[in-house]
């Protein structure tokens, strides 16, 4: 039997079980990191520049020294020796990526609005406060860059003045016969879009607590983090502190959509000041103050470009990117807009491909990885231009679609991928099936006719994307700097319960409930008898953590090869003890088989511990680990449609309805799956209508605080109508692919195909996100003169 | 510093505050219930939401010294004698959470909400929910849990 059929059979892999995470989140019972509370703790107070752009003339902090509850205050130069190395970089995707130097207080110039430049440490957190503003900074304004074009214009101002440039990296690929693709081609359409900045605004606010042991040098960090393996090898670089003094827990975490996969300059600091002063040491950001330190996402100008067939067959795409990253490298940086390199093509067979990403410094917050990264900007731009292409030749976006969809599986794309598996035509004709297209139509014409100034439109997104991160050899070959593997240990304990430790690192995401349910399906435990450990170097001491859908296509698969690991050992012990050979056990879900008797797992379990009477040679115990390595990314894909109704006299946009059809290969549990969809839904809806990041020419950001940015509640966000269809991935044998953000990857797109198709009659196409009323409004009055 | 009296999850508390003292830090601090947790600084987010004598209020823009003589819920105080809170138990039989940042005061607000308006409709708890902010969700199942309990 293959292991694709046992799972199949599984009742608990698939079905909707509810949360084992949820008692303690809804009873107030769960650990944030804000809650730990030590005596003696000290808590940092942090001193940002009010400019995006300054020389830093002199930090005085004794103002700050004298004020009550204060230990110590320093500036960057009184703690430049603390730091071994920068914080880290760790995707520098050409050879000459220009990586410049990230101290965690900037010591010489301030280069974005918000960068630390002098820490305070008091005995309370309002004391902190106070203090940091007392620190008096005497700052030299320079001009400053916020648009990523206008930096590499001449005689811009340099946000790095050693680098000569601001221009970070410049990436390309090209494949086929691109150039004469395009000359050959009956028609071309080209398209320039902005993916509009975005804050992350994961609901907990970052925060670090550290411990120390000063007679040992050991050091514990408490973190709001999606990568506590990460943050403990990179911080060990930063600081110079032996990675085996250091252990990072990430406890319960409140969401992170990228924002936490990254060694900030404040988890730095507080190491630096727990050695310096002995001391617990503490720091949480206000919401405001993260607007100006964690990192954002998007910001690139896209230029995108089809050859066609006059019916409509494209047969070539060329991208130009341009990516802001912000005024230093975070984590990974350069590598987000990379993420979507070979996506631009989308769910569609083309011979052709070119694309070139110019990575560029601006006086902005860093810019890193927020959900989806990268392939929301990929689907946006290919979905967003097929649709300028069906206008141009005539045709509907649908019929467009089903023209161009690659239809073989595995497929070899053109830029060099190949994805797993998918049905995109399947898809789409699902979501007709919710969606009558030919109704609406009519709907939307007879609104048009009776002059009525609310219109209707109807926009399509079918994506595919990659996620499950990743093959560490694409990595490697990507320069990215670690592995993509993930682990999993199962630990079958003598009394009837079982341990199960995994290197990724939920934050929201339900691994305890769906790793348990793996791990009940395979080895016939109830799921109450199962604990999931994660987050926490000291009990699960290897991982690559939890970031583009790969928790689940990595470390849920590495879960299934230890439980298949766990069954081999219990069967030798089987079979010793029931007197037979082993191809006369039979395992099924727990139990073993024999002719003339059984053994349980829990019983084998029992008798490995004792280690009385074992099989000659073998080791008491039943645990095993598997480290996994997926030999491809896993491919979701699925066809979406918005229905909106625009107001042409106030510009505001109503989102009717959003279907989604997806194919996330297996689903291990529907109930979570369909949360992680709405979730990402609601941020990709939120891109198009709502959220922007927006900078003055000075570089100051407007919209700094959640009173001035939209985080849209449920007043805003319409009800989402969720199908599924399955195509197993064949690249792991659960079959399954990521999911978590998919939602935000397809609907950008979705939404303002809706808008677009609601305006084209009035001539408006070209609209950018979020389509705030006000923009709609302006590119309606501009579309009339 | 200000002698303060307060009743919270019915237990009276006798405390000197600093007249400045957030309601929210007086709750996670001084009192030590954690399960009220601080999502932003400009009152946008709702994520401290606390009753105040049976109305949702968010403790990051009450001072403690003005819950003094009233009678304060906490998320810690909805579950009673080891049974979940109808409220509660919706929310997880629909997945109404998942990195359960927002949902103590979700709870609160929905149950501030069923207090004024027991049968809402899915509008009226939409509006209702304005001023409290979910990143994971989507907000759709919470709206689901909520209507469960009401009908």
């Amino acid at each position: 039997m293959s292991a694709q059929t046992e799972v199949a059979l599984g009742r608990i892999i698939g079905a909707p079980v509810q949360r084992k995470e949820d008692g303690k989140l809804l009873q107030g019972q769960a650990l944030w990191v804000d809650d730990m509370h030590v005596p003696g703790t000290v808590y940092l107070g942090v001193v940002r520049s009010p400019y995006a752009h300054a020389r830093i003339v002199e930090v005085d902090v004794a103002p700050a020294l004298a004020h009550a509850g204060v230990v110590a205050a320093w500036s960057g130069a009184d703690l430049a020796e603390e730091w071994a190395g920068s914080l880290p970089c760790a995707w520098l995707p050409t050879e000459d990526t220009r990586a410049p130097e990230h101290k965690p207080l900037a010591v010489d110039k301030a280069r974005y609005a918000g960068d630390a430049v002098a820490v305070v440490a008091a005995t309370s957190r309002a004391a902190a406060e106070d203090a940091a503003e007392l620190v008096e900074v005497e700052y030299e304004p320079l001009p400053a860059v916020v648009d990523p074009e206008a930096a590499l214009a001449d005689g811009a101002p340099l946000v790095h003045d050693e680098l000569g440039t601001n221009r970070c990296y410049t990436w390309s690929l090209e494949a086929g016969e691109v150039d004469r693709l395009f000359a050959e081609a009956a028609v071309t359409v080209s398209q320039r879009y902005r993916q509009n900045r975005l804050v992350p605004n994961a609901m907990e606010p970052r925060a670090v607590f550290v411990q120390t042991v000063p007679a040992t040098g050991e050091y514990t960090i408490w973190s709001t983090t999606q990568v506590p393996h990460i943050l403990r090898l990179t911080l060990s670089g930063v600081l110079g502190i032996p990675e085996a003094k250091l252990r990072v827990v990430a406890p319960d975490v409140g969401g992170g959509f990228g924002s936490k996969l990254d060694v900030y300059a404040e988890e730095a600091l507080a190491l630096a000041v727990a050695r310096r002063l002995g001391r617990p040491v503490r720091w949480t950001e206000t919401r405001s103050e993260g607007y100006l330190s964690t990192i954002h996402g998007r910001d690139q100008i896209q230029e995108i470009e089809l050859a066609a067939t006059a019916e409509g067959r494209i047969t070539a795409v060329r991208v130009r990117l341009l990516a802001s990253m912000g005024a230093y490298l975070q984590l990974v940086t350069p590598g987000i807009p990379l993420l979507g390199a070979r996506l631009y093509a989308g769910a569609y067979d083309v011979q052709g491909y070119s694309f070139r990403c110019d990575g560029v410094f601006t006086n902005t917050v860093p810019t890193d990885a927020y959900r989806g990264a990268g392939r929301p900007e990929a689907t946006y731009a290919i979905e967003r231009a097929v649709d300028a292409l069906a206008r141009a030749v005539g045709k509907d976006p649908v019929e467009i679609r089903r023209l161009n969809f690659i239809r073989e599986f595995p497929a070899t794309i053109a830029s060099g991928l190949t994805i797993d598996s998918g049905d995109y035509e399947a898809l789409l004709d699902r979501l007709l099936e919710h969606v009558d297209l030919p109704a609406f139509r009519g709907r939307q014409e007879a609104r048009r006719e009776a002059g009525d100034p609310k219109r209707l439109g109807i926009g399509f997104s079918t994506y595919v994307e990659m996620c499950g991160l990743a093959p560490s050899r694409i990595l490697g070959a990507s320069r990215y700097g670690a592995g993509g593997w993930d682990t999993a240990t199962i630990r079958c304990l003598p009394t009837g319960t079982v341990q199960v430790v995994t290197g990724t690192s939920p934050h929201g995401q339900g691994h305890e409930t769906a790793w348990a349910q793996i791990v009940a399906d395979r080895l016939g435990y109830e799921l109450d008898e199962i604990e999931v450990l994660h987050g926490d170097t000291a009990v699960a001491p290897l991982g690559m953590d939890t970031y583009g859908s790969r928790s689940l296509a990595v470390g849920g698969v590495a879960l299934y090869y230890a439980a298949e690991r766990i069954v081999e050992k219990a069967r030798t012990l089987a079979a010793y003890r029931l007197g037979v050979d082993e191809s006369e056990i039979e395992y099924v879900r727990g139990r073993f088989a024999g002719p003339d008797g059984s053994l349980t797992l829990k019983e084998l379990a029992l008798s490995a511990w004792t280690a009385h009477d074992l099989p000659e040679g073998m080791e008491p115990g039943l645990e095993a680990s598997y480290v996994y390595d997926p030999p491809n990314f896993s491919w979701p894909a699925g066809a979406h449609a918005a229905i909106v109704e625009v107001d042409t006299e106030t510009g505001a946009v109503e989102l009717e309805r959003y279907v989604a059809v997806d194919d996330v290969g297996v689903v291990v549990n529907p109930t979570i799956v369909d949360g992680q969809v709405h979730g990402g839904l609601a941020q990709g809806v939120a891109q198009a209508l709502y959220e922007e990041a927006v900078y003055d020419d000075a570089g100051n950001l407007l919209t700094a605080n959640m009173a001035t940015y939209l985080v849209p509640s449920a007043a805003e966000l319409p009800r989402f109508e969720l199908d599924r269809l399955e195509t197993p991935s064949p690249t792991n044998p659960l079959g399954v692919k990521g999911v978590g953000e998919t939602g935000a990857i397809a609907a950008p797109a979705a939404v303002m195909n809706a808008i677009a198709d609601a305006l084209a009659a009035d001539g408006v196409t070209d609209l950018d996100m979020p389509a705030t009323p006000e923009r709609v409004w302006r590119a309606l009055r501009e579309a009339r003169r | 510093m200000r002698d303060v009296s307060l009743t919270v999850n019915g237990v009276r508390h006798e405390l000197e505050l600093e007249p400045r003292e957030l309601l929210v830090y007086v709750l996670r601090e001084r009192l030590g219930l954690t399960g009220t947790v601080v999502g932003c600084d400009t009152s946008s987010c709702g994520a401290c939401t606390v009753l105040l004598d049976g109305e949702s209020v968010k403790s990051c823009t009450v001072l403690g010294v003005q819950a003094d003589g009233h009678e304060i819920t906490t998320v810690e105080g909805l579950a009673r004698d080891g049974e979940l809170h109808p409220l509660q138990q919706s929310f997880h039989e629909h997945h109404a959470l998942q990195c359960g940042y927002c949902t103590s005061g979700m709870l609160l607000a929905a149950a501030s909400l069923l207090a004024e308006n027991p049968s809402p409709s899915e509008a009226e708890i939409r509006q209702a929910l304005e001023g409290n902010l979910c990143r994971c969700t989507g907000y759709q199942n919470i709206v689901d849990a909520i209507q469960a309990v009401a009908s």
